[in-house]
């Protein structure tokens, strides 16, 4: 990076990606995919203990939790794959690049223009999703399930900085969408089988402070925790309060491990981006 | 040279082991339309993007309006380029007034210079359509349109005419000469050497990385001795009379067939050539050597060289 950054070259890539992302309808589609599942959720998530209906903000936001986690990285990684490989197959980035603007100006918009969409999406879909059951919340109700939507925001950018990282690394898109792909299987799906297996071939050894130590090296538990600490009744109902240490449930610990998931990828991927220019 | 636009000293730009460029030396003058040629691997993409400050030299020194290319002041020369690529992709879901928008954007320019440049390559109606319904030819004029934004003092064009047709290219020269009159200096590669032979001042021929010729069409004619083609139509039964004749003076190669004869001189021999052909001919046409002839010369001329 050379020199001041300029602040309205960042604006102008930024506004063309969201623009980009309404224009061919990904922030409403993906919205609607959020609202339905809300609202299913809402009312249908207690429905194995034999009840439908909503109950409270916590057991909704608990069903949501399970659901997000799977949801949010998805979208996230898809969103954000091709967003350098893509303009560099395409033969558009050599035109970009040719114009005042700096390697880091065009990666920091296209990740906060990207990032803009995600989070309207997160937003528009799971406000929608709940609009009908405004009446029967609190407002405490209202921050809790605020804290949920803001922290599925916060792991959404963290696997978008990640999705940029492979985007600047990858030599074309087809091994861009598999990496990504791979990475949503290894954070959603694998980690925490690993994790519990190396708990249970340790024989229990392993510590409840390195065991949640490396929770923190997924994005996706450090989601899980935010929401489950966030509540009596989710923190009750997924037993882990117990296993961890009381330092690692702060939620502005969390909060910094979170940010920390979205700033070293994205550094990373400026650093390897930026080093692409010889 | 008074008012240099683009400096290359001792430019080498290597990747690995494969050397794309070796010891470039080049000076472009400020309103100059420079011709860069060569085979494919030659370097051209390679000098041409050393040349936008997309890459940086591996030994040497380019500067492009005075400075570095490799400074963090190129940010600055790069408002007064304007660059085409061989093939203008851009975003298909906006529309050719937004792309062009984003642009002017980019480079700091008001948003109104885009009807002007939409009007000026004949895209006016078709600005408000979405890129993905262009033809080939309109998205490379919508291309072309970008690079007039801001009236560039650089322009770098690399095939240029791709996709478009005759009249287009005829209107692509006419606003390309308007920007050499205000004084903008332009590089321009083409695989179709017929098209730039007469357009272009000066032209690099690279080969192999390095420069094998360098200088005005005329100059490279000089410096190589290529033989001129004179066509002659005779008049009937002159054929025997006229290869009988000719025969006579050494250095030539001729063909004659029925009433038609071909010969390939050096131009020393040209007035000779057309005092023996005398009352016999009919009708003549003298080809000199066009750039195509200089290029596979001088590219045969370095293979053989290295």
């Amino acid at each position: 990076m050379h020199g001041r950054i300029d602040w309205r070259q960042v604006w102008v890539i930024c506004a063309k990606e969201f623009r980009d992302r309404i224009r061919n309808r990904w922030v409403l589609a993906v919205a609607l995919i959020f609202a339905l599942f809300a609202l299913a959720i809402a009312y249908f998530g207690a429905a194995q203990q034999g009840e439908v209906g909503f109950r409270s903000i916590d057991v909704t936001i608990a069903s949501l939790v399970s659901l997000v986690i799977y949801l949010v990285p998805l979208i996230a990684l898809i969103l954000g794959y091709d967003a350098i490989v893509g303009e560099r197959e395409r033969g558009s980035l050599e035109l970009m690049l040719s114009m005042p603007i700096t390697r880091f100006e065009i990666l920091l918009g296209k990740y906060l223009g990207l990032a803009g969409a995600l989070a309207s999406s997160t937003v528009i879909g799971f406000g929608a999703g709940l609009l009908p059951l405004a009446r029967e919340l609190t407002l405490n109700d209202g921050f809790h399930y605020t804290g949920f939507v803001a922290s599925a925001i916060l792991m959404g950018l963290a696997f978008l900085s990640m999705s940029m990282l492979v985007s600047v690394l990858a030599l074309d898109r087809v091994r861009a969408s598999g990496v990504a792909i791979a990475l949503w299987f290894f954070f959603v799906l694998i980690f925490d089988l690993l994790l519990m297996g190396a708990l249970v071939l340790s024989g229990g050894k392993l510590g409840s402070g390195l065991f949640a130590a490396l929770l923190m090296l997924n994005p996706a538990d450090v989601f899980r925790l935010m929401n489950i600490f966030g509540s009596e009744q989710v923190r009750t109902m997924y037993g882990l309060a117990t296993v961890m240490p009381e330092r690692l449930t702060d939620p502005l610990v969390l909060f910094a491990i979170m940010l920390g998931w979205i700033v070293l990828p994205f550094c990373l991927a400026n650093w390897r981006f930026t080093c692409k220019r010889d | 040279m008074t008012n240099v636009s683009i400096k290359l000293t001792g430019v080498s730009k290597s990747f690995g082991q494969v050397e794309a460029l070796r010891d470039v030396n080049l000076s472009i003058a400020q309103g100059e339309m420079f011709g860069l040629i060569g085979h494919n691997g030659a370097g051209k993409s390679t000098l041409f993007k050393l040349m936008l400050g997309l890459m940086t030299p591996s030994a040497g020194t380019l500067r492009i309006g005075g400075v570095d290319s490799a400074s963090a002041q190129f940010r600055q020369v790069r408002r007064r380029i304007g660059y085409l690529p061989e093939s203008f992709v851009s975003y298909d879901n906006l529309t050719g007034l937004e792309i062009l928008n984003l642009f002017a954007d980019l480079k700091k320019v008001p948003r109104t210079a885009c009807h002007v440049a939409l009007e000026r390559v004949g895209l006016k109606e078709a600005g408000a359509r979405r890129l993905h319904t262009y033809s080939k030819g309109m998205r490379q004029r919508l291309g072309f349109a970008q690079v007039l934004l801001g009236d560039p003092a650089l322009i770098f064009l690399d095939e240029p005419t791709n996709g478009l047709d005759p009249e287009g290219i005829a209107d692509f020269y006419v606003i390309l000469r308007e920007a050499q009159a205000r004084g903008a200096t332009i590089v321009i590669t083409s695989h179709i050497l017929a098209e730039i032979q007469d357009r272009v001042d000066r032209l690099v021929i690279l080969h192999a990385g390095k420069v094998a010729a360098l200088g005005s069409l005329a100059a490279l004619r000089a410096r190589h001795v290529l033989p001129s083609l004179i066509e002659a139509q005779l008049r009937p039964g002159q054929g025997e009379r006229v290869a009988a004749v000719l025969a006579h003076l050494p250095g030539l190669v001729v063909t004659v067939r029925e009433d038609r004869a071909s010969i390939s001189c050096q131009a020393a021999l040209k007035a000779p050539v057309l005092a023996a052909l005398g009352s016999a001919m009919l009708d003549v046409t003298i080809r000199e050597p066009s750039l195509e002839d200089l290029f596979l010369g001088y590219g045969g001329m370095h293979a053989r060289a290295n």
